[in-house]
């Protein structure tokens, strides 16, 4: 149980998806226009990433490793599929106003990163936890996000009007609004020396990559993490074999030192 | 034809993918800091999003509708793509090996890129047939492009510029791309 309240607390605060690791920059930026949309997005995302958690998790020990990339798209490509279909049938104005980013959650680098990541090598109980948490995290920026581009673009929190309509900024409900919200925010990240993947002191992820999306060459790009993890190996490998090289040389100089110091010794006797 | 070219003018300019519906955004900022990379892989990204936008429309129109499965569609379209791009890659290390070379590096990149999935859904969603699919296939990847290839270019010029010690590093790239994306607001008075 203290490890599902750990695995949460690590979602939403440690490791948030969007302001620490800096994933899924696409859909953070596209559905912010207002904390509504902001939290319909994100609560998507988190019904598709708890339960693609869970059944990669359970599905582990029978996908073969060469083919779990694949099998990991059709599992998370089902599951949009159903969501995005619940989203249409009960929540018809949310999904007018998401629109293509429905179905585009299938291509968001958290929740292919979490299956390889987490899922892939941990229990379905602890994964699924993991996708709340991760989900939540995703959540709770979003819809923070949002209520800051709704506030000064529209003057509204959640539809409700606070700020007058001649004091409207309303460039930040548009798309320069949100390149210009990330800056900030990443600025104040820097200024303040907080833990991000865009200043370089974010925890190490365990994704292949690192996990920082915004000096990424292709973060979406999951099939390329094989690849990666193998150059991280071959690096390491390598590395090994350097010290290990060293080592003997140092050694081997040792001996030859010794045996020097013993020539002479005898020398002198 | 006009209407063609409306197409295209559209989806390159008034609605580019990156500036205006964030698609593609990590390689947008990712690849962009040498203006030889990025033409380098705006020019991958025009051939696999033309190529992927013909193959799931001519999937869409005689296989998933004859079949009454359109539902699939999300699932069939990421599964071809991402066949489809290491498809184009064995092909082009066979048979055209000085493409292969200037290509090679960014295909893995894009297999499973927002934007080619973006590209084969709006197909779908405005009706397109199979020429207009990839006319808008065209026009999205050339707005691809003609961005990441502006971009850049103000790169390479900001390293030598004197900016707050805040703001170095991803803040002044978003706020670049932020003034860009202002500029291409003036497009939509085009159409």
């Amino acid at each position: 149980m203290n490890k599902c309240v750990e695995r949460i607390y690590n979602g939403i605060i440690k490791e948030n998806p969007t302001f620490v690791l800096m994933l899924g920059m696409c859909p953070t930026l596209a559905t912010t226009t207002s904390a509504i949309n902001g939290l319909g997005m994100g609560l998507s995302t988190t019904a598709v990433l708890m339960f693609s958690n869970l059944l990669i998790s359970a599905l582990r020990n029978i996908i073969p490793d060469r083919v779990r990339i694949p099998a990991f798209i059709v599992v998370v490509a089902s599951l949009v599929t159903v969501v995005q279909l619940l989203i249409q049938g009960y929540l018809p104005s949310l999904y007018d106003s998401l629109g293509i980013y429905i179905p585009l959650i299938v291509v968001n680098c958290i929740i292919l990163g979490r299956a390889e990541a987490y899922a892939a090598k941990n229990g379905p109980v602890e994964s699924f936890f993991d996708g709340v948490g991760m989900g939540l995290g995703f959540t709770c920026s979003l819809t923070i996000i949002g209520m800051f581009r709704e506030l000064l673009g529209a003057g509204a929190v959640f539809g409700h009007q606070i700020i007058p309509e001649q004091f409207h900024i309303s460039i930040m409900i548009l798309a320069p609004g949100a390149l210009f919200t990330l800056a900030i925010l990443s600025a104040i990240q820097n200024k303040l020396k907080l833990p991000s993947a865009t200043n370089g002191d974010a925890p190490k992820s365990a994704l292949a990559c690192g996990g920082d999306c915004l000096s990424c060459q292709g973060c979406t790009g999951m099939m390329n993490h094989a690849v990666l993890a193998e150059k991280k190996a071959e690096e390491v490998a390598a590395a090994a074999a350097a010290k290990k090289a060293a080592a003997e040389k140092a050694l081997a100089a040792k001996k030859a030192a010794e045996a020097a110091k013993a020539a002479e010794a005898e020398k002198t006797n | 034809m006009t209407e063609l070219l409306l197409i295209a003018i559209g989806s390159a300019l008034v609605n580019n993918v990156v500036l205006s519906q964030f698609l593609g955004l990590c390689p947008f900022l990712g690849v962009s800091k040498k203006t030889e990379t990025a033409a380098g892989m705006g020019v991958a990204v025009i051939f696999v999003i033309t190529i992927a936008s013909a193959c799931t429309s001519l999937i869409y129109d005689y296989i998933l509708v004859k079949l009454g499965i359109e539902y699939l569609q999300t699932i069939v379209f990421i599964l071809v793509i991402a066949a489809l791009v290491q498809f184009v890659e064995m092909f082009l290390k066979k048979y055209m090996v000085s493409l292969y070379q200037a290509l090679g590096v960014y295909l893995p990149l894009i297999t499973t890129n927002c934007a080619v999935l973006g590209v084969a859904l709006t197909n779908v969603q405005k009706g397109y047939n199979l020429i207009e699919s990839v006319v808008n296939g065209i026009g999205i990847s050339g707005g691809f492009t003609i961005s990441i290839i502006l971009l850049s270019g103000v790169r390479e010029k900001i390293e030598h510029n004197d900016i707050p010690h805040v703001f170095k590093g991803s803040p002044i790239v978003l706020i670049t791309a932020g003034l860009m994306s202002l500029a291409f607001f003036g497009f939509s008075g085009l159409i």
